[in-house]
């Protein structure tokens, strides 16, 4: 499967590690090069300096081809803009994004974005932690 | 009216400035403390401080009764979102969205704002009015239907000269409409009327049609 993951933050850093370890052709995508310090030793993807707001920058890493496109970046904004790129212009057929803000993203969900809110997803997790 | 606006940068202020002045009932809406503080100091009590991306600041405002919803901050993607919202949660009728990449014209259109302003865009189409021997100027776009309507300047060595406009090749839904002679003198245009060299033409075309239009009047 080839993957493209916008944000090379802690999330898509890992995210990109588990999917390359696994044979899975990856690229990520991030603004700023020293972000891809996170990315594992070993890691055997490409990483590429780019904005995932821009279209020839997508291109360039290879959205045409890719079978999904996951936007972790730390802006619930870009994610949602990129995801709706990557779905509504360049048809990638599996599309994930995250969006902290637990409003807008049911609002997104309902429009038909795959979305997931660590907000939500985590405060639930605690809260049963503490329960238990 | 009522009017939210988006983003108390320059371009939000003075919009915010001008609609009131016309009578609207305007509204902005920005981040920063200071800059809204300096709005609602000058302007009156007309700038919330929030971010015009969240759902509980747009009910807050009264979204649900905007009439026309204009997002002017700096960044596109924030511009996007918030006219979304606007759109799919609130229902504004009118959601009007700055971008600063022509290139998201297309997508924003897309996924259902109704109206794009871009500021880049319209600067060039500014300067290249400015430039005299720009060959074709975009005057107005007709966007819904896909027609503009340009003006070529007739340079003194088109073959066009002194031909009349029925003999011209010009493409099929290309309509000249107005010729305006160098002296400034203009006349509504018929299919005998005649090319003289300098020359302004108005004409009324489908924008892929632009390129032949141009050849029929200037050459090759």
């Amino acid at each position: 499967m080839k993957v493209i993951i916008m944000g090379c933050g802690r999330v898509g850093a890992r995210l990109a590690g588990l999917l390359a370890a696994e044979g899975h052709k990856v690229t990520i995508l991030d603004t700023d090069a020293y972000s891809f310090r996170r990315l594992p030793p070993d890691f055997g993807g490409t990483a590429l300096l780019g904005n995932g707001l821009d279209q020839d920058a997508l291109k360039k890493a290879g959205v045409q081809e890719a079978d999904a496109f996951v936007a972790v970046t730390q802006g619930d904004n870009r994610n949602i803009m990129a995801a709706q790129i990557a779905k509504h212009i360049f048809n990638v057929p599996r599309v994930l994004c995250r969006i902290y803000d637990p409003l807008r993203q049911e609002l997104y969900e309902t429009l038909g974005l795959e979305t997931i809110s660590p907000t939500k997803i985590f405060a639930q997790l605690l809260k049963e932690k503490l329960e238990s | 009216m009522y009017i939210i606006i988006i983003g108390g940068g320059r371009l939000g202020y003075y919009l915010l400035k001008a609609l009131l002045n016309e009578g609207h009932e305007a509204f902005l809406v920005e981040k920063d403390a200071v800059i809204c503080q300096n709005i609602n100091e000058e302007l009156g009590s007309v700038c919330y401080r929030g971010d015009g991306c969240e759902v509980a600041t747009l009910t807050e405002i009264g979204t649900g009764r905007a009439d026309m919803f204009v997002a002017v901050t700096g960044d596109d993607e924030d511009n996007l979102i918030s006219c979304q919202i606007a759109k799919h949660k609130f229902h504004v009728p009118r959601t009007i969205a700055r971008i600063r990449n022509p290139q998201n014209a297309i997508l924003f259109k897309k996924l259902g704002i109704d109206v794009t302003v871009s500021s880049t865009d319209v600067i060039l189409e500014h300067i290249e009015e400015e430039v005299p021997t720009h060959p074709l100027t975009h005057l107005l776009d007709i966007r819904e239907k896909g027609l503009e309507i340009v003006e070529v300047k007739i340079p003194s060595d088109s073959p066009a000269i002194g031909t009349k406009i029925r003999q011209l090749s010009l493409p099929k839904d290309s309509v000249v409409a107005l010729v305006i002679r160098k002296e400034g003198e203009y006349r509504v245009s018929t299919p005998n009327t005649i090319i003289e060299s300098e020359d302004r033409i108005i004409a009324l075309t489908h924008a892929e049609s632009e390129e032949a239009l141009r050849r029929a009047l200037r050459g090759a």
